[in-house]
């Protein structure tokens, strides 16, 4: 039992045509149910939706606050590694790209914790390239059991792998995994990985179900926003986190939405992504799933990210640096993309406060 | 969209409206409530012969076309339902069974764990298994593992006619729940029958509101007309009118008309 | 001997098949669903089936119910 199958079927049905087939008499019925189809999760995100943005995302405020509280979970990432065994066009990391190749040792890992844990933050999401002889899962177990020193929650946004990698990465502690299949299209998804493991389509769809059969507390998906047409990728990615949640109903799933960010390299996204677009996708989201986490990087500049905060977003990343060893090594490695809001856990803390809203820094413990 | 019969346990049926021949004044009534409502599906019990009482046999009041479903009322254990299964389906009757576990006399409420395990082992002997239950989700996944052919989740308590008590939690198994979803027990009026079926479930169970109503009969007629009403409109899905009303603070006033990517 | 028929026990001094005993209670045998010692007897062997000291026969037919 896999996702892709059904993938497929949807894909067929040509879902992604009726988008633009939908009137205004559909957005209204949707919006005003109570629990959505797919089918109302395409009405919201179309064109026809956008007159009534404001009421979906006063109803997808309304379904946040009752589902979450009025908190937002904060986390940072630690980029490990950045050797990577494959040439995904859109990415600072590609090998191909000539930049100076880093591992941090468990001694560098120990110091870069130290400096994240100080600022209060206990969730960590640990990156790596594509690299497994490099960044192998030994390698990853050893820098849990320093992490686990600091963190209360290990989340991993690595190179796919099976059901059994993830168990064996559950075992030292790491509860939550971030995959992004980065788009559902596969033609575009074949051109945009020429080569490497990252290349296999169907082996990284299956991952997130690996890591909820392995027994992930979380499991985080997404596609990268300007790869294809949002419209469809969202009602892909969407379409996955459901059949995640009603498959693996005691795995926590969350979407991300990471847009594409200027980054050491050449590629040009084909399609734009205004701010109203990822609003529209925010509040679709919510109203879709209304217990699916939301996250939101910063990728995004602050005067967006203040502003969405309110629309439905459960968790943020905050200090963040996409370097390896970018909070403590002092020789600037290259990032796997710019950042953009740049604000220190601190100042994120302060503004969260000021706008009535709970920054929760431990949602977790490991027992 | 016109929905005329619907399949259930390997059978075509062209109502709804499932009845019950319990609590009647006279089982000689049974016959015309049959007419009145229209039901394809009728439920019966399993009791010990009584050799001092001259009882009439309720099988000749139930019209030949009839569905039947024989209930395991009287079982307290997953045992006990299986037993009396087996000892339904010697009769001839067909293999449909309606699994009624209660353990408690006072509320006749139902035993999910032990329905769920009787389930099972009657699935497994071929029979086409119609559970009742508390609307518990888990159980009902636990009844979709076991093989059930569809979920029939009560109103209200049994007699009661209390309605939709648990309307909140029918919904959620009429979205999750890939099996057809029969409401039992508690519809007291049509319009209990009726909010039923708009709300998406595939058919009620209505004995003790019709067979202790002032005139059965006719108030079969009416579930009848309500249980189809439901069911229309269910099918028709209501027109959207918004619901919001412009809020004071806007959250999405933050918008540019013209950007790009950020 | 002694059988127990629906729960109550009853005293033959003669052998009875069960069809005897139907016949004696004016019951049609198909309008009834009959278990000897647990086991389901099929109608077709009402006649063959001879009841012993210490048998529990169970009949039972169908009722109103909801």
């Amino acid at each position: 039992m896999s996702f892709f199958p059904v993938y497929e079927q949807y894909k067929n049905m040509g879902i992604e045509n009726i988008i633009s087939d939908i009137n205004q008499h559909s957005v209204l019925r949707s919006l005003n149910k109570n629990i959505l189809t797919i089918e109302d999760f395409a009405a919201l995100i179309s064109p026809s939706a956008l007159p009534f943005l404001e009421q979906i995302a006063q109803k997808s405020h309304d379904i946040t606050r009752r589902n979450f509280g009025n908190t937002i979970q904060l986390f940072t990432p630690m980029y490990l590694s950045n050797y990577c065994n494959n040439r995904c066009l859109y990415c600072g990391f590609n090998r191909d790209t000539q930049i100076e190749r880093y591992q941090m040792s468990l001694d560098e890992i120990d110091n870069e914790a130290r400096v994240i844990a100080s600022t209060g933050l206990k969730h960590i999401l640990i990156l790596t390239g594509d690299a497994p002889k490099k960044a192998s899962i030994s390698y990853l177990k050893s820098c849990c059991d320093v992490l686990k020193q600091y963190f209360s929650s290990i989340s991993i946004e690595i190179y796919a792998l099976d059901k059994k990698g993830y168990e064996d990465l559950i075992q030292s502690g790491v509860d939550g995994l971030t995959i992004y299949q980065e788009t559902y299209n596969t033609d575009l998804y074949d051109n945009l990985h020429p080569t490497g493991p990252k290349k296999n389509y169907q082996f990284r769809m299956d991952a997130p179900q690996c890591g909820a059969e392995a027994g992930m507390r979380n499991v985080t998906i997404g596609t990268l926003l300007g790869l294809d047409d949002w419209r469809k990728d969202i009602l892909f990615t969407a379409l996955h986190a459901s059949w995640l949640e009603n498959h693996y109903p005691e795995t926590e799933i969350s979407i991300a939405l990471p847009r594409i960010r200027p980054y050491y390299g050449y590629y040009q996204p084909e399609h734009q992504v205004t701010d109203q677009d990822m609003v529209q996708m925010i509040v679709a989201i919510r109203l879709f799933l209304p217990r699916c986490g939301i996250t939101i990087s910063t990728r995004e500049n602050e005067s967006f990210r203040n502003n969405i905060l309110k629309l439905g977003v459960t968790k943020m990343s905050a200090g963040s640096s996409t370097a390896v060893g970018g909070h403590s090594l002092s020789n600037t490695q290259h990032n796997q993309f710019e950042i953009s809001d740049t604000r220190t856990v601190e100042q994120m803390v302060l503004f969260l406060e000021q706008n009535n809203i709970q920054p929760v820094f431990k949602d977790w413990e490991r027992f | 969209m016109q929905d005329n019969t619907f399949e259930l346990g390997g059978k075509r049926l062209s109502s709804r409206l499932f009845i019950g021949t319990g609590k009647y004044a006279s089982d000689s009534m049974i016959p015309d409530v049959c007419r009145s409502t229209g039901a394809c599906v009728i439920t019966v019990a399993l009791r010990r012969v009584d050799f001092n009482a001259i009882t009439d046999n309720v099988m000749q009041h139930i019209p030949s076309h009839m569905q039947l479903m024989p209930n395991t009322s009287g079982a307290r254990t997953a045992d006990e339902a299986i037993r009396i299964a087996r000892l339904a389906r010697a009769t001839g009757c067909g293999n449909w069974i309606k699994i009624e576990v209660i353990t408690d006399n006072k509320y006749l409420l139902p035993d999910g764990y032990q329905t769920a395990k009787a389930t099972e082992v009657l699935t497994k002997e071929g029979f086409a298994v119609f559970p009742y239950i508390n609307p518990d989700l888990y159980v009902a996944r636990d009844l979709v593992n076991a093989g059930a052919v569809a979920i029939m989740p009560l109103g209200a308590p049994i007699g009661t006619n209390r309605g939709l008590r648990t309307e909140e939690m029918i919904h959620i198994l009429i979205d999750d729940i890939n099996l057809p979803i029969i409401v039992d027990a508690g519809i007291g009026k049509p319009s209990h029958a009726c909010q039923a079926m708009e709300a998406g479930a595939d058919a009620c169970l209505v004995n003790t509101a019709i067979a202790t109503s002032e005139d059965p009969i006719l108030m079969g007629k009416a579930f009848a007309e309500a249980v189809r009403a439901g069911r229309h409109a269910f099918l028709a899905k209501s027109g959207g009118t918004s619901q919001l009303a412009q809020a004071s603070s806007p959250l999405t006033g933050f918008i540019q008309n013209n950007e790009g990517l950020s | 001997m002694i059988i127990t028929i629906n729960g109550e026990n009853l005293t033959f001094d003669k052998e009875v098949s069960i069809m005897d005993f139907l016949n004696i209670k004016k019951i049609t045998p198909d309008s009834v669903v009959v278990e000897l010692n647990q086991e389901i007897i099929p109608s077709a062997n009402y006649h063959s089936t001879w009841l012993n000291h210490n048998d529990k026969l169970e009949i039972l037919r169908f009722v109103g119910g909801g």
